[in-house]
């Protein structure tokens, strides 16, 4: 459908000095696209995250950056020089891998050293780094251990230790805490991000899992099928998606088909004002912008249209308890299923009044293939 | 849980065949090797050290060992020499023709040793294919006597024999090594030379031991190749215990060689053994 006010979001450009370059990059295997045309700028000191499911391409894009693929088409830059020409060894950009890849031979400490020892920096030098990158990471007891004898988690730390300690303009992260249990998983999120202020390096992480990018990022760049979807700050992303596909990959949301006539946009029995010209548009309405009506503003329900508070009947068909929100299914009059997310207990049975911000329906770009009401 | 009856019917015929195929030849050997033959070219059951004695005595048998040993040993590094670059090449650079190449390494497997062993005696025969082609081209004008039978002919024939040997453990460790361990290496800032030495050699020394024991175990003991290619100074020990137990009709002192021969061979399986232990993790 044709839209001419586009939605307002940003192709996300970053806000200090570029250190990565990406510019038109294509990975083709064969008759298979894996990339196509991806163009990215990545700030120095920015935690920036590749999202996406699987097979959109992240670990792809993560793997020519750090030179074990070549790219079809394209160019990578890292400060002013050409990087995607170079092989890996002489990047300065160091990885970590999402099975840790730690050398089995070689004792944690020397894990840690091998880049130095490579770039044949004196004992000295490599003794402090390795026992400093160790401290950093709370492992100095394990030094002499071999990689068998520790846990995953502790295995994940050496090899960020084992990164880090090369002091590289650009890190690297493949989904590392995919194999962490839940619990260790969220507190070695906090510790990344702490870690990556601390050292200032320029992290590129890439995860499938969208909770986790929420919380490290600064940026997030959406992938889908070898294509750059959206690329914005967490908070941005999640409030004003630029497509149907963010709106549902990043969070819940309800997606309104309305149909556009002189300024009001309507769907079913809902009604709200828009800007948007004539024709059909899609909507992104997030669960926690729709709340039950309170009783007062109930019964002096206003017209839909000269409000910008609409308000709708609807039973609730089902409810899943999360903590500290429930999530639930109600079915409107004329059956328009909508998911609402609601701190509110002890709901009343039967038809119940709900109502939203009209600002809150964000009209996105339709991505094809998704669920809308 | 299975029944008794069913683990039985399992266990038992290994344990037959193990006792009846192994052991009891193992057992018999052994005491052949106390015992010693009379005048009259009978056995005599008594039991004493004076084949042992003998081996210890008289120069030629410890000699020809030596000798064994040192034929094993050149064979080993050849096939070494040859076999790893091989594996490295098919594990880490044959892409798609991996598989290809790999049944081109294991089809002179399937040809018989024998055949083998006669194509190089046609090879490096007086009026052989290498020598007329030497003389062909002139580069020499008379044929080389030294091709063929020494322990020269030995040892390339049981090169080629074995390298396939050697070339499979080293093969499956080197294929047994996360290709994400190299990108680390590349990744840290290692050249490939360095990668190599420091990652993927280290780990596949479990392969390349249990190729080497293989080469020098099977060429130790081998008497085909000395016997067809090797005249009379390439001679082996097993050719020794085969004239023994033949000809020379001294079945004891054969028995006490191969006693002494299967001591070394065990010792030599268990080092390996450790060695191997010590540098594998996975």
């Amino acid at each position: 459908m044709p839209l001419t006010t586009e939605p307002a979001t940003t192709t996300g450009q970053p806000k200090s000095a570029s250190l990565l370059s990406i510019r038109s990059v294509a990975k083709h295997f064969g008759k298979n696209i894996v990339l196509r045309d991806v163009s990215l700028e990545i700030a120095e000191g920015e935690f920036l995250t590749i999202l996406g499911e699987s097979g959109s391409g992240k670990t792809t894009l993560l793997r020519i950056l750090a030179g074990f693929e070549q790219s079809t088409s394209g160019e990578v830059w890292m400060s002013g020089e050409r990087l995607d020409t170079q092989p890996p060894y002489r990047r300065r950009v160091n990885t970590v891998f999402q099975s840790y890849a730690l050398f089995p031979h070689m004792t944690v400490e020397q894990n840690v050293g091998y880049g130095l020892h490579i770039a044949k920096r004196p004992v000295a030098e490599i003794q402090s780094r390795v026992t400093e990158a160790l401290a950093k990471v709370k492992m100095t007891a394990y030094a002499k251990s071999k990689p068998s004898k520790i846990s995953g988690g502790q295995q994940q730390r050496i090899a960020l230790a084992r990164a880090l300690v090369n002091r590289p303009r650009l890190l690297l992260l493949d989904e590392p805490l995919s194999a962490l249990d839940a619990n260790l998983r969220r507190q070695m999120q906090v510790e990344l991000k702490a870690l990556q202020r601390e050292v200032g390096i320029t992290f590129v992480f890439v995860t499938h899992d969208q909770d986790e990018a929420m919380v490290m990022s600064d940026r997030i760049a959406l992938l889908r099928s070898g294509e750059l979807e959206q690329v914005a700050s967490p908070r941005e992303i999640y409030n004003r998606p630029a497509t149907s596909y963010t709106a549902q990959f990043i969070g819940h949301t309800n997606l309104l088909n309305a149909d556009i006539s002189h300024g009001t946009a309507t769907c079913s029995t809902l009604q709200w004002p828009t800007s948007l010209p004539d024709g059909m548009a899609l909507f992104s309405l997030r669960p926690e912008c729709i709340r039950p009506a309170s009783a007062a503003s109930a019964a002096t329900a206003a017209s839909p249209t000269n409000s910008t508070t609409v308000r709708f009947r609807a039973k609730i068909r089902d409810q899943a308890f999360h903590g500290a929100t429930e999530l639930l299914r109600v079915e409107s009059d004329d059956g328009l299923i909508l998911t609402i997310r609601t701190a509110s207990r002890d709901l009343p049975e039967g038809l119940l009044e709900f109502e939203f911000s009209a600002a809150d329906a964000i009209p996105v770009r339709a991505s094809g293939s998704e669920e809308h009401v | 849980m299975f029944s008794r009856a069913y683990r039985t019917a399992i266990t038992v015929p290994p344990l037959v065949w193990v006792a009846v195929f192994l052991l009891v030849p193992y057992l018999l050997m052994f005491c052949y090797s106390f015992w010693s033959v009379s005048e009259s070219q009978a056995i005599v059951h008594s039991w004493n050290l004076d084949n042992y004695k003998e081996l210890l005595t008289k120069p030629v048998y410890w000699q020809t060992l030596l000798r064994s040993m040192w034929i094993a040993a050149r064979v080993m590094i050849l096939s070494m020499l040859l076999g790893y670059p091989l594996a490295y090449f098919l594990s880490f650079h044959a892409g798609g023709r991996k598989d290809l190449y790999y049944q081109l390494v294991i089809i002179p497997l399937w040809v018989s040793y024998l055949v083998r062993a006669y194509a190089w005696k046609t090879i490096l025969g007086t009026d052989g294919v290498l020598n007329t082609l030497l003389q062909y081209v002139h580069l020499t004008s008379h044929p080389l006597d030294f091709l063929l039978y020494s322990p020269f002919a030995v040892v390339l024939t049981l090169t080629h024999i074995y390298t396939p040997f050697t070339f499979l453990p080293i093969y499956a460790s080197l294929e047994h090594i996360p290709r994400n361990l190299v990108e680390a290496s590349h990744d840290l800032g290692a050249t490939p030379a360095q990668t190599f030495w420091r990652v993927i050699f280290p780990l596949s020394i479990p392969g390349v031991l249990a190729g080497a024991t293989f080469a020098f175990v099977l060429s130790l003991g081998d008497f085909l190749a000395p016997l067809l290619l090797g005249g009379p100074s390439g001679i082996m020990i097993s050719n020794i215990v085969v004239s023994l137990f033949g000809a020379a009709y001294n079945w004891p002192l054969g028995a006490a060689i191969s006693l002494c021969m299967l001591a070394l061979v065990l010792g030599l399986i268990f080092f390996s053994e450790r060695l191997e232990k010590k540098w594998s993790y996975s």
